[in-house]
């Protein structure tokens, strides 16, 4: 696998100063450090004690995979040693990792906007979550693979949440939809219809950042799926759930509170490029198994990736 | 906010009961619950261990007091460590310095550090403090102007910078405007980094040589997992923080994080974010922090939220009526339903009382209780001053009316009607003393609480 997108990375060199896999495996190399140098200097003595799980455990533990995905992996490899089916402590690793990327694989599904026209994507999350900086990337994106985009500013709530969109919107040249204040649901509407008056592929729904402790605020969010709904029936195609990777546990309850309320149909994992570990993703297969659309590797527009539960986990493990 | 935890807490108390002195042995259950508590709570793995094993070496040979079950003296002990480890006091700013005294903030992308400091700022304008905010965001769109219209928003001053100017230069002109104009404190919002990227933290270090601020706040998100030992410890390496502010707290996170960064920081928690609104920043105390996690209620911030937010003339006059043994009437029900609803409502009321009171409210939704308050208060709003004063009179034809001009079923009049009576008895129940007798009648007969 590694080998692959070595080679892809030289292909692509000429036109990309860097790989996305390089990308990914820069932004989850502190992750790699945390994992990778501990169990290295374990392994050694190539033995496998209760000093080794333990010392995986918190590995697990301290990438925020949580209490219940890190314990039900561990004992997945511990059920595969004592049919001695493991030796040693480097194959205990790698079972480990294989452990990891089975959890994770249902996750990657990649997102396909080819299935309506338009196709309208909402993105949901809480506070500070990067919902913003990850519409003006999917937009770049999307607009990058020759579909014509239309972006829906429906933060009416946050200061200068508007001016943000917009001001990205000019520099790249996306057509944004906003109204001052005024109610999100109905900018969201003007921008499905106008959409569809103008034949666009993709409308990128911004919303206000929300705790789903705050009731009316979810209520708020629902009536917001409904009404587009009525702009378009059968949307929105894609409710994209964006989760900060810096989130501990609580992640897996936003997802769940989110899901309950709106049917999440994806997920973007953002800031994997600070030290956080993004583990989470672990508890959120186990609990609520929702496919991780895209991972956010880095402040550049460029910085959006889909995701790959071998690659991910790779790069966590590597 | 930390009820999970406090849950967990709580059954582990009930397995140490009966045990006359705590040994190895039956402590090591409770100790692993704790840690995975904590760990569930996103409270940093080293950090864990740490309390962990100061727990243990605390608690171990403790002998029983006589007035305390085992379970309690395994609390107290808990209680003791956390408060420890979240700080002990609660510290507020240090403002003493020759004006104008800077604050610089500084956390990740995302953190809330802009809402932060225009909240920040509306405390400080509310002790009389002349406030100046400045924002050297320059890489997020629209960042400068979201502090601007908060600021706008709040009536204080702003120094206006943009997206072409470098934040050493902003910084040295906010400064030099805040000394001519004399304000008393500049609150210097800075852009979220990444604790790994070396550039920008040199510039916060440039930004903070420069502006030689008397607080350096680190802003962090409650919800912040097992990272939050590695940020803040990269941010504490480069910037000397004299403080961290805790947003995002009123999530149902259980902050966990707070645990992780005093203990990595070594800075006290100043101040915790509670809302999206302007006022949604209280000060810390690490005390109440502790006894909530435990169970204990967060009764000192509930009183403290009541004498900022209730009458004290009208709360005096129901105490003097009370007393003086007049009948609790309708218009004095209404007061209190509003004072209630002032206070934050059921959802923020519930919140701070002690853990069992809570549970016992508990199987109701706040949202719903919060709904049910305002209906009452609607359908007392229909009757007349003298329904109100003696609602005795009020017979059917009367109850039609009322029920017509609230917009409800004649049913719910009869409801409150009754739900009144109940609580007139317990009015007069207080009245003759006795808030035991006053609790134990109060079970599930809280209006809208249940039926």
């Amino acid at each position: 696998m590694f080998d692959i997108f070595k080679k892809k990375h030289e292909s692509t060199k000429l036109d990309q100063p860097l790989s996305w896999a390089e990308r990914l495996k820069a932004g989850l190399a502190r992750t790699r450090d945390t994992l990778n140098t501990p169990i290295s200097e374990l392994l050694r003595g190539g033995k496998i004690d209760d000093a080794l799980y333990e010392e995986l455990e918190s590995l697990l533990l301290m990438a925020d995979c949580g209490v219940a995905a890190t314990q039900a992996l561990l004992e997945e490899v511990r059920s595969q040693v004592s049919r001695s089916a493991l030796k040693d402590a480097t194959a205990l690793r790698s079972a480990l990792r294989q452990a990891m990327t089975a959890l994770l694989a249902p996750l990657e599904q990649p997102l396909d906007t080819r299935s309506h026209t338009p196709f309208v994507i909402m993105l949901v999350g809480v506070n500070g979550a990067g919902k913003t900086t990850t519409i003006g990337k999917l937009a770049w994106k999307l607009q990058h693979e020759g579909k014509s985009v239309l972006v829906a500013a429906g933060d009416t709530f946050r200061a200068a949440a508007r001016e943000q969109l917009e001001a990205w919107g000019a520099r790249n040249n996306v057509h944004v939809v906003a109204s001052t204040g005024g109610d999100p649901a109905a900018v969201i509407f003007d921008a499905v219809n106008s959409a569809k008056a103008k034949g666009i592929d993709v409308v990128i729904a911004d919303t206000a950042g929300r705790l789903p402790t705050q009731l009316n605020l979810m209520e708020e969010i629902k009536k917001i799926r409904r009404v587009i709904g009525k702009a378009l029936p059968g949307a929105p195609h894609e409710v994209l759930l964006v989760l900060d990777a810096n989130t501990g546990q609580n992640a897996v309850m936003q997802v769940k509170a989110f899901d309950d309320a709106l049917k999440v149909t994806g997920l973007v994992l953002t800031k994997l490029d600070g030290t956080a570990k993004g583990g989470v993703i672990a508890a959120i297969a186990k609990t609520r198994p929702i496919p991780v659309r895209y991972i956010g590797v880095g402040e550049q527009i460029e910085d959006l990736q889909p995701f790959r539960a071998a690659e991910f986990s790779e790069a966590l493990f590597a | 906010m930390l009820e999970n935890l406090t849950g967990r807490l709580q059954q582990v108390i009930k397995q140490l009961r009966g045990q006359a002195r705590l040994t190895e042995d039956n402590i090591q259950d409770a100790l692993r619950e704790v840690r995975m508590a904590l760990l569930e709570a996103d409270v940093a793995l080293p950090v864990v261990r740490d309390f962990i094993a100061h727990v243990k070496e605390r608690a171990l040979g403790r002998d029983v007091l006589q007035s305390l079950t085992p379970g309690q003296a395994f609390i107290q002990v808990v209680y003791e460590e956390l408060t420890a480890l979240m700080g002990g006091q609660n510290t507020a700013l240090n403002l003493a310095t020759v004006p104008p005294a800077v604050i610089l903030m500084a956390g990740l992308q995302g953190s809330g550090k802009t809402t932060s400091s225009a909240k920040l700022a509306r405390l400080l304008k509310q002790q009389k403090k002349k406030v100046l905010l400045a924002s050297a965001d320059v890489y997020r769109p629209a960042a400068i102007e979201q502090l601007k219209t908060l600021a706008a928003q709040l009536q204080t001053d702003f120094f206006p910078s943009d997206r072409g100017q470098k934040p050493r230069d902003i910084a040295r002109a906010a400064l030099d405007h805040a000394r001519r104009h004399f304000h008393d404190v500049l609150i210097f919002d800075t852009a979220g980094r990444l604790a790994i990227d070396e550039a920008m933290m040199a510039e916060i270090k440039e930004l903070h040589g420069l502006l030689q601020p008397v607080e350096t706040l680190f802003v962090v998100d409650a919800m912040t997992g097992q990272d939050a030992v590695n940020s803040a410890k990269a941010f504490s390496e480069a910037l000397p923080l004299t403080g961290v502010i805790l947003t995002k707290l009123d999530g149902d996170a259980r902050g966990g994080a707070a645990l992780s960064v005093r203990h990595v920081t070594g800075a006290p928690l100043k101040y915790i974010g509670v809302s999206e609104k302007m006022d949604g920043l209280e000060p810390f105390h690490p005390e109440r922090m502790a006894s909530r996690i435990l169970g204990m209620g967060d009764v000192l911030s509930l009183i403290e939220q009541a004498q900022k937010n209730v009458d004290l003339e009208e709360a005096k006059k129901l105490a003097d009526k009370v007393k003086s043994g007049k009948a609790f009437d309708l218009e004095d029900f209404k007061m209190q339903i509003r004072q209630m609803r002032d206070m934050g409502g059921m959802g923020a009321f519930m919140d701070k009382l002690p853990i069992q009171m809570a549970q016992a409210a508990g199987k109701v939704n706040p949202e719903e209780g919060d709904r049910a308050l305002r209906r009452i208060e609607g359908i007392i709003n229909a009757m007349t001053p003298a329904e109100r004063r003696n609602p005795d009179i009020i017979k059917a034809s009367r109850k039609r009316r009322i029920a017509a001009g609230a917009g409800v079923q004649v049913q719910e009049v009869n409801r409150l009607l009754n739900q009144f009576e109940e609580m007139q008895k317990m009015m007069k129940m207080l009245s003759k003393g006795g808030l035991g007798k006053l609790m134990r009648a109060m079970q599930g007969r809280f209006p809208g609480w249940g039926r």
